[in-house]
């Protein structure tokens, strides 16, 4: 039920036979959906891909980058199951052994890295998996990794 | 401005501003001695007024009504005072100091009388009740009308309320940056609320919703003009305040009928409140930060804006980045709308149905618009449930026409 009004979130709503921008109704938690009522986990999301096969992009190319990962994200955001939008990994690092041997880098051994990492929250593993199809990383041929948090 | 119209305009404008000023000049013992003073210049208005007629200038006219009050005050309790505790010393008495009712005095004290309200040992909700109705004198009946609570709610709620401001011996005078800084956020949320209030308010009182409107208007304004309090984000939100306040005259007809945003009248909106916008976004964006109401500002210019290309992609950006920083169930159906107009109505619609907001009638509506030109049946369906849902007599008529007219293409095509 709508019970509130909202000045900045108008409702796109119709008049006649258009589709037009209202400045009305913001509304209350009363609106939210059932489905959150459900018990929520919370799910870890990894993005792993190779960096050697990920192309040079141009800066309007990094741009369209950023698009499609914010709406991504936002799209999580907006079905109100995104815990942490996460973050990306600088594509450089360090791996320290049980040996105590320290190598560059984690790709000199393994072909895809770890990108980035986004938090979401879902009823079961098939619903986060679900949340994660439309990810960036899929398209230059990465992979998401979906695991369930175990609390401690 | 007829006299029955006046008078409670005038309650909704000055009386807060008097209480401000008198609880700040005399440093009151209770908020409630300010208040009582405030309520019987009115009453003296109303009775001498109803026989006199209006005087020529009616707020100068409440003032010096106001300021007499406080001298009978003050007489009347040294008089008390002599007589009953003739061996204590009343902190409540206060020589009788020169005090105006000038624009910079109601000014810092209306800027004093927010901070004071929003305490933080109240709730939101609380601080938005209190600021109702000691900013701008608003009844409980009014108050409970734009919370849809019952008035004994909001009575109690008030009460409350008080209560923790008296028992926080809240002086204005000593309030010190850091608390000012703490108490920022609140008071930026209770404005918000305010203007939200008159902005989109169930009451059909234009009056009242005008008011409310440029209460909350000058009471932001007030903000940046103090270095303490003229942050990012009060600019952001008085930018904000300025972009919705513009389109005011233009969305409701002479019989009071709402009148959508395409369908509005251009000229009638007012250029020097999108000017003074503009002024206010951009002073919100020096420095770094971008907060919601940077976010909404901006929403709310490229509505004001003649179109441009790229506009929707702008406004999703934007809606992105909301939805980030808050969920609100408007934002998520709204950023798809925006989606749906950067990639089209099969990917909006995607987008949408991943939203399950099934109990909500602008989530059907959405889709019902979005399935119009792609499946007749799922669109007469989702218009179907959203009437169904629908508490908006108007808004059924609109949605009902649209599926009359839907209906018919799909029986004149087969």
């Amino acid at each position: 039920m709508i019970d509130r009004i909202d000045l900045s979130s108008p409702v796109y709503k119709f008049s006649g036979n258009k589709y037009i921008f209202v400045p009305v109704l913001h509304a209350q938690s009363s609106l939210r959906c059932n489905h959150k009522i459900k018990k929520m986990k919370e799910f870890l999301l990894v993005f792993r891909a190779d960096y050697k096969t990920m192309p040079n992009a141009s800066p309007e190319e990094m741009q369209a980058t950023t698009q499609r990962w914010m709406n991504w994200v936002a799209g999580i955001a907006a079905q109100e199951k995104l815990v942490d939008r996460g973050n990306r990994l600088v594509n450089s690092g360090k791996v320290l052994k049980s040996d105590g041997v320290i190598s560059d880098g984690p790709y000199t051994e393994i072909k895809e890295s770890i990108l980035g990492y986004t938090l979401v929250k879902a009823t079961s593993l098939d619903e986060a998996t679900a949340l994660a199809k439309g990810c960036p990383v899929l398209s230059i041929g990465g992979n998401v990794e979906i695991r369930e948090i175990n609390a401690l | 401005m007829q006299q029955n119209e006046l008078i409670p305009h005038l309650f909704r404008t000055e009386y807060s501003k008097i209480v401000a000023v008198l609880y700040n000049s005399f440093k009151l013992k209770h908020l409630e001695t300010a208040e009582d003073i405030a309520s019987e210049t009115f009453l003296k208005a109303t009775e001498i007024w109803g026989i006199k007629g209006i005087p020529e200038n009616p707020t100068a006219w409440l003032y010096t009504v106001a300021k007499n009050k406080v001298k009978d005050y003050f007489k009347h309790n040294a008089v008390l005072e002599k007589q009953i505790k003739e061996a204590i010393k009343s902190n409540d008495v206060e020589p009788e100091q020169g005090f105006e009712f000038s624009a910079q005095n109601i000014a810092d004290s209306q800027l004093a009388m927010i901070f004071s309200v929003c305490n933080p040992n109240n709730s939101t909700e609380a601080q938005v009740c209190l600021s109702l109705q000691i900013l701008c004198g608003f009844s409980v009946e009014e108050i409970a009308n734009a919370f849809l609570t019952k008035p004994e709610t909001i009575k109690k709620r008030l009460h409350r309320a008080r209560t923790t401001l008296r028992d926080s011996n809240f002086k204005i005078k000593v309030l010190s940056e850091a608390q000012i800084k703490t108490r920022l956020d609140s008071v930026l949320k209770t404005l918000y609320l305010l203007f939200n209030e008159g902005y989109s308010s169930k009451t059909d009182n234009q009056f009242i919703r005008k008011d409310l409107c440029s209460e909350a208007l000058r009471l932001t304004f007030i903000l940046t003009e103090n270095t303490l309090t003229n942050t990012p984000q009060a600019n952001a939100l008085l930018a904000l305040m300025c972009y919705q306040s513009s389109r005011f005259d233009a969305r409701t007809s002479d019989k009071g009928e709402v009148i959508l945003f395409e369908n509005q009248d251009r000229s009638l909106w007012d250029n020097e409140l999108i000017e003074k916008g503009n002024h206010y976004l951009i002073n919100a964006y020096k420095g770094n930060e971008v907060s919601k109401y940077h976010l909404e500002a901006t929403i709310a210019y490229w509505h004001t804006t003649p179109t441009d290309n790229n506009k929707w992609q702008h406004i999703l950006q934007l809606y992105n980045q909301l939805i980030l920083i808050e969920y609100s169930p408007v934002t998520a159906l709204n950023r798809t709308f925006a989606f749906a107009r950067v990639y089209g109505n099969e990917k909006g619609i995607q987008e949408a149905e991943k939203l399950h907001m099934e109990e909500q009638p602008y989530y059907h509506s959405l889709l019902g618009y979005m399935y119009a030109d792609i499946n007749t049946d799922k669109a007469v369906c989702h218009y179907e449930k959203a009437v169904e849902l629908s508490k908006s007599r108007v808004e059924k008529q609109i949605l009902a026409k649209e599926i009359k007219r839907l209906s018919g293409k799909n029986a004149g095509s087969s």
